[in-house]
């Protein structure tokens, strides 16, 4: 994946830099949904730590996080993902109204979702919360279609060959113990954290996806907060 | 300079983080080469001790070997932790597929914070190994393992020695993490030439003694033996008992402190539990294993945080972890701890996503179990009568089963074999009384053709097509009489239905018979280069030929 800056949010101060990370994915209609939850759930692997518990004098515990194998239907491939019914009800959700979008837009099939891990930074009245962006993770999505049922086994093999190179992509990048934000007291922890889940803590995220036409261009941008609203006033 | 070295408690937790580190991939590996898919729970509240703060279960057996290869030391420089991954077939022959390595090299880290990064980002690298084992090509096979051959692990310490894996191997770098005495690496080399019938690849060994291949019921390897397999069933006629973990004085309880780290100290207690001797339910055995160990905020004061779990008491729910091999009918089966700090044995049935408020094991989903080609299991080839309707058996039981005579509505002339009771017509009682003079009229009623004789009569229909039409059986319907209505002829001493019948199953054409067809074309064959030296003699007309077209 390459590595780019992306620009501070509209409206928002300047601040630390957010690294980004691009990855693409050619794959069939129906491997769209396994595709992108393999490599979301892959990366809120890496993103999510257990429940944070704070005590006294400061002192907090941390939760376990339980893991668990997923196989794919239509891709010869396997993954491991966070146990957290609510997390995956998130994504499946999210990765669902993505692949809907792709096969309504008419277009020739090429989008990107994207997960954007931020931190809050509060302000003071008047002016709203500011999200800052530390990581995003963009894959760009390209829907073939096949004509009979051999390429389509052989699509089966070959995403699946794919997707184990983007696993390995995605454990390179976590690998470099690159800015993660400090670790909040508990009156911060919401700022850093989910903490909306009972049984893991991942990272603040939120989840977009673009649907590209055939020139090129962007004629569709959904913003879906999958967590509680941070903008609010 | 002396403040920067690492100070003795820092040290002491450093080694028991590579250590459990060390542990914990060895754990991850083998599960992942099981051939069953794992399974584990997240839970919010700490139990305490789930090291790394994941849930990765221990299979005694395996810590054991890890422990025997380790022998009381950690990875260090020229001294790596390496898990060998091999296949072996049925037939005996082996293939060493993958080695893991868990290494040290001298580039340190001074500055970072033991108690708090170095913890953090082992877990995060543990999380890299669980994902990253599923990618490698050892896993599919490893998914498909059970009939023609198993996957083995084997521990050694040491040098690493990837010679077995054949030519080209690739290596994937699964992570690594600095500390204050050297750089862990994990990383893993992978054969990519996976065509374990070369035999040149193959090293002959001899079947490991007591080795039962499609099931391990007894322990298959003598302990002189390293290598084990990875999905073995053991546990039942097991004798060997395993220790529980030796260190289950140290319980592992992770307590962070979210002030300034430099500030923060580690201790270690010594929690004194019982540990209930090993209570083999089943086919499982249950060490409690708990590791513990506390760090705190401290600043002023060097504060015992009393197993804030509770030691051994009440209030903590050692998480049981999983115990004793898998068994068929129950794997990764867990015993969960009760409120008492005892140790009863929850139900059998695993916990499926229930809210359980212990720790529990998923069983493995049973969905996927891909059955590996054998070619024992090829088709009969024989069945060339019902090759193209294999999968119905044979059409003409078929068609006996639910053959109906059923007479057209409007027919004069019942068949012989009809009498007046098996007509199946509506107003069948003013059906025509006369039949029984029509029935002995040759005229009306011609004998029944021969059956053809075509030689692949037998191979295209099903045998004894006993002047019943019997259809083709590549339809997917089924006929089963044919009387067409108003086709009675008078003149003729036959009606539609029996011209249909009779030239239904006309011989096979002798060209297509297969006989025939292979005499001609041994024929054609040979009179090839008498035809083409007649076509070369005559090369000058044909070209001729070709101009006039052009």
């Amino acid at each position: 994946p390459h590595r780019t800056c992306c620009r501070t949010p509209p409206g928002a101060t300047p601040a630390m830099n957010c690294r980004a990370e691009v990855l693409e994915v050619s794959v069939e209609g129906r491997q769209v949904e396994e595709a992108m939850l393999a490599v979301l759930h892959t990366v809120l692997l890496h993103r999510s730590t257990g429940k944070f518990h704070y005590k006294k004098e400061g002192t907090y515990s941390i939760g376990t996080v339980g893991t668990q194998d997923v196989d794919c239907d239509f891709i010869d491939f396997a993954y491991v993902r966070v146990s957290s019914e609510e997390l995956d009800r998130a994504l499946r959700k999210a990765v669902g109204e993505f692949k809907d979008a792709l096969r309504n837009s008419g277009s020739d099939g090429m989008g990107q979702i994207s997960l954007e891990f931020y931190q809050k930074k509060k302000s003071r009245w008047p002016f709203s919360d500011e999200c800052i962006p530390w990581e995003l993770w963009t894959i760009k999505v390209n829907v073939v279609n096949l004509a009979n049922e051999q390429e389509r086994q052989i699509c089966r093999e070959k995403v699946g060959e794919k997707l184990c190179e983007k696993i390995i992509n995605i454990v390179e990048v976590m690998n470099r113990h690159e800015y993660l934000p400090k670790m909040p007291t508990q009156s911060e922890v919401d700022n850093v954290f989910d903490t909306s889940l009972k049984d893991v803590q991942p990272y603040l995220y939120k989840i977009s996806y673009q649907i590209t036409d055939s020139l090129g261009t962007s004629v569709t941008t959904t913003m879906r907060r999958l967590i509680k609203d941070t903008l609010a006033l | 300079a002396m403040d920067t070295d690492l100070s003795s408690q820092d040290r002491k937790d450093l080694d028991k983080f590579i250590k459990f580190f060390a542990l914990k991939t060895v754990q991850v590996i083998v599960q992942a080469r099981l051939g069953e898919k794992i399974c584990t729970r997240s839970s919010s509240s700490p139990t305490g001790s789930d090291w790394f703060n994941l849930a990765i279960k221990d299979i005694p057996e395996v810590t054991h070997e890890a422990k025997k290869a380790l022998a009381g030391q950690l990875p260090a420089v020229g001294r790596s932790m390496c898990v060998e991954i091999s296949l072996k077939t049925s037939e005996g022959d082996s293939m060493e597929l993958e080695i893991w390595c868990l290494e040290m090299n001298e580039k340190c880290d001074k500055e970072i914070k033991v108690s708090y990064t170095v913890y953090n980002r082992l877990s995060l690298l543990l999380k890299s190994l669980l994902a990253i084992t599923r990618v490698t090509p050892a896993y599919r096979l490893s998914r498909k393992q059970g009939h023609e051959y198993v996957i083995l692990y084997r521990i050694y310490f040491g040098e690493v020695q990837l010679s077995g894996l054949g030519e080209g191997f690739q290596t994937v770098r699964v992570g690594t993490v600095g500390t204050p005495v050297g750089t862990i690496t994990l990383s893993c080399a992978y054969r990519i030439n996976l065509a374990f019938m070369s035999t040149r690849q193959l090293e002959r060994t001899p079947p490991i003694m007591g080795i039962i291949i499609d099931h391990f019921v007894d322990r298959p390897y003598p302990s002189s033996s390293p290598m084990h397999p990875c999905n073995y069933r053991a546990g039942e006629d097991n004798g060997a008992v395993y220790p529980s973990v030796e260190d289950s004085q140290e319980v592992c309880t992770t307590s962070f402190s979210t002030s300034p780290p430099s500030q923060c100290v580690f201790t270690v207690t010594k929690a004194h539990f019982q540990t209930p001797p090993p209570v083999v339910t089943d086919t499982l055995k249950v060490p409690v294993m708990g590791l513990a160990f506390s760090h705190q905020l401290s600043s002023s004061r060097l504060s015992y945080q009393p197993a804030a779990l509770g030691v051994g008491s009440a209030d903590m729910g050692f998480p049981v972890l999983f115990a004793g091999g898998l068994n068929a009918a129950h794997p990764h089966q867990l015993i969960g701890p009760g409120k008492e700090g005892g140790v009863p044995p929850i139900p059998s049935q695993p916990a499926h996503g229930t809210q359980a408020d212990q720790e529990r094991m998923c069983t493995p989903l049973d969905g996927v179990h891909y059955s590996a080609a054998t070619p024992s299991s090829s088709e009969d080839t024989e069945t060339v009568s019902n090759s193209s309707e294999g999968k119905c058996g044979s059409p003409h039981d078929l068609l006996e089963t639910i053959f109906i005579r059923k007479v057209g509505a409007f027919v004069n002339k019942p068949i012989n074999q009809v009498t007046m009771a098996n007509l199946d017509i509506p107003f069948a009682m003013f059906a025509p009384k006369n039949v029984e003079l029509e029935d002995n009229d040759p005229m009306v009623n011609p004998p029944d053709s021969p059956e053809t004789e075509s030689p692949l009569q037998g191979s295209l229909h099903s045998e004894g097509s006993s002047g019943s039409s019997t259809g083709n059986t590549h339809d997917d319907f089924v006929m089963i009489d044919f009387k067409p209505a108003f086709s009675k002829d008078d003149i003729l001493p036959m009606d539609l239905g029996t011209f249909y019948r009779e030239f239904q199953n006309p011989p096979q054409l002798s060209s297509l018979s297969i006989d025939i067809g292979a005499q001609s074309m041994a024929e054609d064959l040979d009179s090839l280069p008498e035809k083409l030296a007649v076509h070369e003699k005559n090369v000058k007309e044909f070209d001729a030929f070709v101009e006039t077209l052009q």
